[in-house]
């Protein structure tokens, strides 16, 4: 991810001199190769974009042309008591989800890129969840997790534990959702596994000439030089939990039962938009989820310095 | 203990920890295809059983018409391979670009790229809702497929570290003998960056397949519904159809199994990180 910058300081503004000059015909052929791209960019992010700003200032919903009223929606907001609600149980659950799906995706990646046979097919085991369509997925688990006839509950049975009303009691219903997710890591399992593919070689057996063993040479190559990888799947993990959507919303046909704590930040957002057409209201809220994750990957970047390695620094 | 007794024990350790994560991820899975198999009776048997007594194959074509199964795979269908091809013929254009090729506002241009990606998709979500309708595409499937033509930014982000990492010496070469930009990018560049592409494709291919919000929100006539959608229709008032349900989940799924199991060493190769490789 990080670009070493060669050279130095001098070196660079002689690099910079010679380069300010494009030819012409090397302007129009990196125009025209990323043409699409900036088109896209305009009429499917930025434009949008500020529709949304614009949006949230009004009373808009399709039915009839908003009002500008001024930051109306936003007042209105904190005033609402299942805004907050979505807030902490998104806050919640993605508080706990996040790092519990990087320290079993790291553990899992490195179980998968042992050198063994048949690991094409262990490998596709774990990448099976996140292949099963979500709305089956949701349905899957809801019956799994069932407190009367599912299987989990079945299990604990076996061992003598009286399994929970998992999905339906207030306390259980997000440690189900997040056990759940879990179960769909393999994409970032994916992720792990090539950057553990991109380590050299030779780091290891240096290691093993020096006497390491498996711990010391985890802590000491694998651990810092995944860092970036790590980093990369921490901010991506952040930003598709404060997202979290389908799964919710399949399970509870949209209503977040019981007692709201599965209603997540976007299905409130999509309920009014979508159901209420308070489209004004709703980009308000999409605008407040912008700043939130804003934020939260910036303090990601922030504190990354002093944790993620790059290669060759 | 002598090295090779070592090394064996080792393997077999490695077979017992990695058979024993499986299971659990194997487990609703199995879940899933027992229960299409299984007669409705047996559905709620407690304790739950595994075996279907005796197996029901014919959930798998009550199933296909319960719902209009083959309407509902052929949209699935086009829209992921047209939303597919969308994104494998623009993104390592674009990529390639910002990897490879020198213009002005480049950096910026991809700068801006970065910062879309912390976006989330529901500040987008209903502008582009409202433009969609207003043009007339709201209840038909091109919402779906045709902003793939213009570039998804992860993708293109994952390709550019992709191309970083081909050597500028083949560019070189090709253009001392005379082959111009597209040409080199299409005939040598892009075949070599065919992992990372596949990478992308099959990314794209799997999230179009299962993708659930999307057709929900712009596909608003029956006979446009995805596969996913259509599994909805098995949860009634009256209840979930679970057999039929999981039948359908089955055959949705495993297409997209054996397309991983037969591509995953390409796939993971493709994505690089450092763009030192």
């Amino acid at each position: 991810m990080a670009e070493v910058t060669k050279g130095t300081g001098v070196q660079k503004s002689i690099v910079a001199k010679k380069k300010k000059k494009y030819s012409t015909n090397s302007n129009l052929h990196g125009w025209l190769f990323a043409s699409p791209w900036i088109i896209g960019l305009v009429v499917f992010f930025a434009f949008p974009l500020v529709a949304s700003i614009y949006f949230s200032f009004t009373t808009y919903s399709i039915l009839q042309p908003g009002e500008f009223v001024g930051l109306k929606n936003y007042q209105e907001l904190f005033k609402d008591d299942l805004f907050w609600k979505s807030i902490y149980n998104t806050i919640y659950f993605t508080v706990l989800f996040v790092p519990l799906s990087i320290i079993f995706g790291v553990a899992l990646a490195m179980m998968l890129n042992m050198k063994i046979k048949g690991m094409a097919i262990y490998r596709t085991i774990f990448f099976l969840p996140t292949l099963v369509p979500h709305v089956a997925l949701a349905v899957l688990w809801m019956w799994l997790l069932n407190p009367g006839f599912g299987l989990v509950n079945g299990m604990l049975d076996m061992i003598g534990i009286q399994g929970p009303n998992w999905l339906g009691s207030e306390i259980w219903s997000k440690p189900s959702l997040i056990l759940m997710s879990l179960w769909g890591i393999g994409q970032s399992v994916i992720i792990y596994l090539a950057g553990l593919g991109d380590i050299p070689e030779e780091l290891y057996e240096a290691a093993e000439v020096d006497g390491a063993n498996w711990w010391q040479k985890t802590r000491n190559v694998t651990l810092p030089l995944l860092t970036p990888v790590i980093f990369f799947n921490l901010v991506m993990g952040a930003i598709g939990a404060f997202q979290q959507f389908t799964l919710p919303y399949t399970m509870t046909q949209g209503q977040g039962t019981p007692a709201n704590s599965l209603t997540f930040y976007v299905m409130h957002l999509y309920d009014n938009a979508f159901k209420f057409f308070q489209m004004g209201y709703a980009s308000a809220m999409a605008w407040i989820l912008f700043v939130i994750v804003m934020a939260l990957t910036a303090v990601i970047f922030v504190t990354s310095n002093r944790w993620v390695h790059y290669q060759g620094k | 203990m002598d090295a090779k007794t070592k090394l064996k024990l080792k393997k077999t350790l490695s077979h017992i920890c990695l058979i024993i994560a499986s299971f659990f991820f194997i487990i609703p899975f199995i879940w899933m295809v027992s229960t299409s198999l299984k007669p409705i009776t047996q559905v709620f048997s407690y304790p739950p059983e595994w075996m279907p007594k005796p197996f029901q194959w014919s959930n798998y074509l009550d199933a296909m018409e319960y719902i209009p199964f083959f309407t509902y795979l052929n949209n699935t269908v086009v829209i992921t391979l047209l939303s597919t091809l969308g994104v494998v013929l623009t993104c390592p254009l674009v990529a390639y670009s910002f990897a490879k090729l020198e213009w002005k506002g480049r950096n910026v241009i991809f700068f801006i790229t970065i910062a879309v990606m912390m976006i989330p998709g529901q500040v987008t979500m209903i502008p582009l809702f409202l433009i969609f309708n207003k043009i007339g595409w709201v209840g038909t499937s091109l919402p779906l497929i045709v902003p793939a033509f213009f570039g998804v930014p992860f993708y293109i982000f994952l390709l550019r570290q992709f191309f970083l990492g081909l050597p500028d010496m083949l560019r070189d070469a090709a253009k001392i003998d005379g082959a111009s930009e597209f040409r080199i990018y299409w005939q040598i560049m892009l075949p070599l960056a065919k992992p990372a592409v596949l990478a992308v494709g099959l990314f794209q291919f799997m999230g179009s397949w299962t993708d659930f919000i999307g057709p929900l929100l712009y596909l608003t006539d029956e006979t446009q519904y995805t596969l996913s959608l259509g599994l909805q229709q098995f949860q009634t008032q009256m209840g979930t159809e679970w057999g039929l349900m999981m039948a359908v989940s089955t055959m949705m799924t495993l297409p997209i199994i054996l397309l991983f199991f037969f591509l995953q060493k390409t796939f993971i190769q493709g994505i690089t990180f450092s763009g030192i490789k």
